[in-house]
């Protein structure tokens, strides 16, 4: 078995795959921003976040530290060179305009119509939806990176069952069992992970599915 | 001529019912010398309009907490405890936007639009209660103009003009927040003498009422 922890670099590592040399991404909070330390050689991306920075860097040290720039979860970050700051319309129109290759999302819930749920759940969390409902607005690929079950539940359904962040959006779902695709509201399993197989994803997937393996 | 006034003269500016626009994103670029003097006073009822309630001990979050708040339009309260308590206690009312269509709403209330057509949302409860317009086969939600009695914003620079200049990601939303309130006060961290360079502003001067010098980079 495998930690929390585990899990979510087993998660990251995969979705680090999807990157292409020059790719324009905005990742989610959490899961989705550790995919970039396992950025394959040779491809670098350029790392969008939704308060208004674009070439986001790394983490600040403390001999750099400025809380004038922050991601978009508050922590304090650099900017690279040839990176740019936008104020909250100008980052908004980048993300809704179609300007976005990769979008990764965590998710409470995805299913096989390519809808996604990750803001609320009723009566018992409700941070708010923030920018991701216009970060799947006009995103190019929308990647939804999440363990598999939560709690032993399925989180991949026929129909989510938790409020919408978007609807008919999502283009790949990513665990730490396997990669889903969705094409014209299908849903398609393309690849089985080394420590998971057909009838263990079979048991934990909600959405009716069909195999399609790749290489 | 922009007047610059105290943390204390701005204060007198406010009454309590008004609505109040107050930009900053989470902890980043943040009024905090006028929130620290607010705090100090009985205004409350408040209609907030902002990215966010920040964290309970800083900014619009200490707002929150000492219940000055009555209404939040905001696009994320997860970062707040005491939001989401008030929030399910029936204390305070919650308007959850999404991000980018909020930034917009702003900036069609200081634009002189009569509301923006965005696709976000669409297929989700962002909708509900709100227009659907088809522009050439495809669906967009009407999202309405946003104003303010008073805007309450952060720049690192500003100049005795009014106009503003930001450092870093300190842009988000108090750039945009100026044109859509009547009253429009800045806390600067820098006064530029004898003037920004007018390439460098990103705020016209003529939005900015009132300016107050915080002298230092604690945002």
């Amino acid at each position: 078995m495998f930690d929390k922890d585990e899990v979510q670099e087993i998660i990251a590592k995969r979705v680090a795959k999807e990157f292409h040399n020059g790719d324009v991404v905005t990742l989610g909070i959490g899961l989705p921003t550790k995919a970039v330390k396992y950025l394959p050689e040779g491809v670098k991306i350029l790392i969008n976040s939704e308060n208004g920075v674009l070439g986001v860097g790394n983490y600040q040290t403390a001999e750099n530290q400025d809380d004038r720039i922050t991601n978009a979860g508050g922590v304090g970050v650099t900017i690279n060179e040839g990176g740019c700051f936008m104020d909250s319309l100008n980052v908004f129109g980048l993300m809704r305009g179609g300007h976005i290759d990769v979008t990764v999302l965590g998710a409470l819930q995805a299913d096989s119509q390519g809808n996604l749920a990750n803001w609320c759940i009723p009566g018992k969390f409700t941070p708010g939806m923030g920018g991701a409902m216009d970060l799947v607005a006009g995103t190019k690929k929308l990647i939804v990176a999440m363990e598999h079950t939560a709690k032993g539940m399925p989180k991949i359904m026929n129909h989510c069952t938790l409020p919408l962040t978007a609807a008919g959006k999502v283009n790949m779902i990513i665990t730490e069992k396997g990669v889903f695709e969705i094409v014209n509201q299908q849903l398609f399993l393309t690849q089985i992970s080394p420590i998971s197989s057909l009838d263990d994803i079979r048991a934990t997937t909600e959405a009716d599915f069909i195999v399609a393996l790749k290489n | 001529m922009v007047k610059i006034i105290t943390p204390q003269e701005a204060v007198s500016l406010f009454c309590s019912g008004q609505t109040v626009m107050i930009g900053g994103f989470l902890n980043c670029g943040c009024p905090q010398a006028v929130i620290d003097e607010l705090l100090k006073t009985d205004i409350n009822n408040l209609t907030l309009i902002a990215n966010d309630t920040a964290v309970p001990e800083k900014s619009r979050g200490q707002l929150v907490c000492a219940h000055k708040i009555k209404k939040a339009v905001v696009s994320h309260i997860g970062t707040n405890p005491e939001t989401v308590r008030q929030m399910n206690a029936g204390e305070i009312e919650i308007d959850l936007q999404p991000q980018g269509s909020l930034a917009e709403r702003i900036r069609a209330g200081g634009a002189g639009l009569g509301g923006i057509l965005t696709p976000t949302g669409l297929g989700t409860s962002a909708q509900d209660g709100k227009q659907i317009i088809n522009v050439d086969g495809k669906d967009y939600i009407l999202e309405t103009p946003l104003k303010a009695d008073i805007a309450l914003v952060y720049a690192t620079y500003g100049d005795k003009y009014g106009n503003l200049a930001f450092y870093g990601s300190t842009k988000n939303f108090n750039a945009l927040m100026p044109p859509a309130a009547k009253t429009v006060i800045a806390e600067i961290d820098e006064l530029i003498e004898p003037a920004i360079n007018p390439n460098n502003v990103s705020v016209a001067g003529i939005y900015v009422d009132y300016l107050i010098v915080r002298g230092n980079k604690n945002v």
